[in-house]
């Protein structure tokens, strides 16, 4: 039974339908805007020198034949060191006053009478009346060693309450609609190439609204079951044996023509591949450091992203979802607890692992979410939406002390109850466009000038 | 002219190359009507009709072809499985990948079904006729800019295409001044554009036309845009573009020259006409006894769904076609879909998945079904699901190899209770994407 709100469910199928598109959008309510990369064209590829089943998008512009051949050029080109940027989505809402309880604050346990955490627990250094959430002992790990940035106020004014549209705003870098690319879509059209679509990878299967560009190519990894054959009433042995007989079946007639031939050697190839990539579950790769185990496959993506960054893949941004249902409308200790845990402990895992491959240098993980959630609980232990919320950013060139802060619960609240941003999110963006990746933040993000800049690379 | 045995084998090959495959029992009944008359039911056929349940999404609301993404495919899949007129279904789809127009480009749904209306009535018409009318078709105008091409500002885009991919082909019998020349002919189309509509009221403006006098292939004159056409058309080298051209649509090895020469003559001495022209080639021996071909991605999913008796119920058709390397409306780029090489690891993934797309709703439960512990039987049953497709020897052996392993495994009672359903359920899956049924 899913506890998230009904509006929720919906955004998600419909930024789902961004990718899959073909499988029926739902319908948009007045007012909604259109995710960004609606409609752009999709093609399946293979990434044949990487093992990789990918979804193009915005491949029209390139011959695809050619497109080894680019990625190639443009690993080439990137050597030694490209700045890599990872965005991790905490999908639904991450209650930011969970993440940093401030149990030091008097009105805290007024308004969260059953969720407070207790006053004993991990202190955030930075503000004595903070505290992590017991379960994001990794992230206070890496804040301790200097390699996590807290925003624990980071929003916009008058935040939209809408998960899609708040969602939208975040991802197209702009409070605006209508905007059909995303933040990091528009960057990579201005600095990215025409044959690269690494530069821009989504490793959930679909493609990440923020990298939506208008004419540079990016890639959706199909990830672990991206080349799986599945026949609907087989299933065990008899699956098993059906499957080994791929190739013998394309055979079954020779090769007599040109038809015939092409059959019995694209099914031999099929089925060849098919044992090639059944182990990119995480497990194809060998991980210096231990990753947690996951159904969800969330670690197991960021061990294969260390390991594509490892192996010279031409990647520049890259953006995946979080584990975990942050949309925590009632009984939330539980998702939340399980959510943090095991994006903490996987967040710490990666950070290990690009240390030990000597790759911690280029790369930088910004974790974000659409909003944070209303200061005081609701009747069902749980909380509605909120406005500003907390954003992270990982790696050892980050800054690692606190941006903006959190105020006092007394004076800190709109009119809504909910916290007020002392960080706008598009000072983070302009500032990493700048900082990060040497960029004129005004070819991405609309009045880039409006927006102060903070030191978050050092 | 084909004179060896005309039985269901041969009827079934002809209602896959000129169609979308039979429906059950349908290769039978042709056959018995012989080669020539089984040609004319597909040249000449009837009022159109269409068998079968309407097209309908997900939730079992009408398609929108017009407005929502992806429906125009759906739309158009759903006449290639229920309507009775397939040959009309066919020409079409070989129009729209000749005139190669994308909506990528276009970007109206809308425009884009009013072009495949267009290349539905000249389907076997004449082609001069056909080439005039997507001249000024106002997808075409946007694809190829056509309406950007003014006496002011002349645009070759459209002049080039009409020669290198249309009627002429790359190098022949034009050169780059009549490529100027033609697109001083061509100028004079205009359109609007209107918010909430689009591109809109597309007409021939006589202020934007070059009246000036032009040289093309040696000849002068003021021509126009009909006469732009009509010089292609009648160019000597046309007949040889052409022809070939078509008669690759059908068969994969090129006609012998003595063929080519019958076909030309036959072409033009019925003034381009397209009929007897696509007459001639289905009655050749190659389309029964020469090589095999992979059937395009439509044609592949259409062919299934009429085989299983189904009809459009689901909207997954288009990202599974266009995963296969296919979506309608879309073609790659203005010359086409590449009918060489429709396979690679990823499309046959797709092409597996849109067999088990087709299969999955008929699945058979094994705790409810009982199937038998005998595996021609079991085949026997699957092939019967697909209206009894005739199977290559080499493929039957294939299948009853596996089977026999697979019912092997079945090494306690519960097993054997239940794997017979699943080998079933395989077989159906497997045949669908045997080379038998991938290709015809």
């Amino acid at each position: 039974m899913s506890r998230c709100c009904t509006e929720f469910s919906r955004s998600s199928l419909l930024h789902r339908a961004v990718a899959e598109a073909g499988s029926g959008l739902p319908a948009i309510e007045q007012g909604m805007p259109v995710p960004a990369g609606t409609g752009l064209d999709r093609r399946e590829i293979l990434l044949r020198s990487a093992g990789l089943a990918l979804a193009v998008y915005g491949a029209g512009s390139f011959a695809l034949p050619g497109f080894e051949d680019g990625i190639l050029e443009a690993a080439e080109a990137a050597a030694p060191a490209q700045p890599v940027l990872v965005s991790v989505f905490l999908d639904g809402g991450a209650d930011s006053l969970s993440l940093l309880a401030p149990v030091g604050d008097p009105d805290y346990r007024r308004l969260r009478p059953k969720l407070a955490l207790p006053d004993s627990g991990l202190a955030f250094t930075e503000d004595t009346r903070l505290r992590w959430h017991p379960e994001a002992a990794a992230l206070r790990t890496l804040h301790l060693e200097g390699k996590l940035t807290v925003l624990p106020t980071v929003g916009y004014t008058d935040a939209d309450q809408s998960h899609f549209t708040s969602r939208h705003y975040w991802e197209v870098g702009a409070t605006n609609p209508g905007l059909r690319t995303g933040w990091l879509g528009r960057y990579l059209d201005k600095a990215g190439r025409p044959d690269n679509p690494l530069q821009g990878l989504s490793l959930d299967g679909e493609l990440a609204p923020p990298l939506a560009t208008s004419k540079a190519p990016v890639a959706a990894l199909r990830g672990a079951d991206g080349y799986r054959f599945w026949a609907p009433g087989v299933w065990g042995e008899v699956e098993s044996q059906m499957l080994e007989t791929l190739a013998p079946l394309g055979g079954a007639r020779g090769s007599g023509d040109k038809a015939l031939a092409s059959i019995a050697s694209t099914a031999t190839q099929a089925q060849r591949l098919r044992h090639q990539l059944a182990p990119f579950n995480g497990k194809g790769f060998a991980s210096p450091v231990a990753y947690p185990e996951h159904r969800s496959g969330f670690p197991q993506k960021l061990a294969g992203l260390a390991a594509m960054l490892a192996g010279g893949l031409p990647l520049r941004c890259v953006a995946l979802r979080a584990y975990g249902m942050y949309d925590t409308h009632s009984e939330q200790s539980d998702d939340l607890a399980q959510g943090l845990r095991l994006t903490g402990d996987s967040l710490l895992a990666f950070q290990r692992d690009l240390e030990a491959r000597g790759l911690a240098d280029r790369v930088l993980t910004l974790v974000w979410s659409e909003f944070g959630r209303r200061a005081e609980e609701n009747g069902s232990r749980g909380t509605d939406h909120g406005a500003a919320g907390v954003a992270m950013l990982m790696g050892t060139r980050a800054r690692g002390t606190m941006i903006g802060e959190l105020p006092k619960l007394k004076d800190g609240l709109d009119k809504n109850g909910n916290l007020k941003a002392t960080v706008d999110y598009r000072s983070v963006y302009t500032s990493l466009l700048e900082q990060w990746f040497d960029f004129d933040a005004a070819g991405a993000i609309p009045n880039a000038r409006a927006y102060r800049r903070l030191e978050l690379v050092r | 002219m084909y004179r060896g045995a005309f039985g269901p084998e041969q009827a079934e090959r002809l209602l896959w190359r000129a169609g979308f495959g039979p429906r059950r029992g349908e290769a039978e009944a042709l056959a018995k009507r012989g080669l020539d008359d089984a040609v004319h039911a597909l040249t000449r056929a009837g009022r159109q009709r269409f068998v079968g349940p309407a097209a309908k999404d997900e939730k079992g609301r009408p398609l929108a072809p017009r407005d929502a993404w992806g429906h125009d495919h759906l739309w158009w899949l759903d006449r290639m499985v229920r309507g009775n007129r397939p040959l009309m279904e066919r020409m079409t789809l070989v129009w729209h990948d000749w005139f190669a127009t994308s909506n990528d480009g276009v970007g109206s749904q809308n425009l884009m079904l009013r072009q495949n209306a267009l290349f539905r009535r000249y389907w076997l018409g004449s082609f001069t006729q056909l080439v005039t009318a997507v001249t000024r078709d106002p997808a075409m105008l946007l694809w190829l800019s056509g309406t950007e091409n003014s006496k002011w500002s002349p645009n070759e885009n459209y002049a080039r295409e009409l020669m290198e991919l249309f009627t002429l082909g790359s190098g022949r019998g034009y050169t780059e001044r009549d490529v100027r020349e033609q697109a001083r002919a061509l100028t004079g189309f205009r359109n609007d554009w209107r918010e909430g509509v689009g591109p809109t009221r597309f007409r021939f403006d006589r202020e934007r036309h070059d009246v000036g006098s032009k040289r093309v292939f040696g000849r002068r004159g003021r021509f126009d845009w009909r006469d732009a056409v009509r010089l292609c058309t009648a160019h000597p080298r046309h007949p040889s573009f052409f022809v070939p051209k078509l008669w690759g649509y059908f068969i994969p090895t090129a006609p012998s020259r003595s063929t080519q020469r019958a076909l030309e003559r036959l072409y033009v001495r019925n003034r381009y006409a397209v009929r007897p022209v696509v007459e001639a080639i289905l009655r050749h021996p190659l389309l029964y006894d020469g090589p095999r071909m992979v059937k395009p991605p439509v044609v592949y999913t259409a062919g299934l769904l009429r085989a299983a008796g189904r009809g459009v119920d689901t909207e997954s058709w288009t990202w599974l076609c266009a995963n296969a390397g296919q979506q309608l409306f879309y073609p790659p780029n203005i010359s086409g879909w590449n009918d060489d090489r429709w396979l690679d690891t990823a499309t046959y993934l797709a092409r597996w998945e849109i067999a088990g797309r087709v299969t999955r709703p008929a699945a058979l439960d094994p705790n409810k079904v009982r199937s038998p512990l005998d595996a021609d039987q079991l085949l026997t049953r699957a092939l019967d699901f697909w209206g009894d497709p005739r199977l290559s020897s080499g493929t039957r052996r294939v299948l009853r190899g596996y089977t026999n392993r697979a019912l092997a495994t079945a090494n306690a009672s519960w097993k054997k209770k239940s794997y017979p359903a699943l080998i079933e359920n395989s077989l159906r899956h497997m045949i669908a994407v045997s080379p038998d049924l991938q290709s015809s």
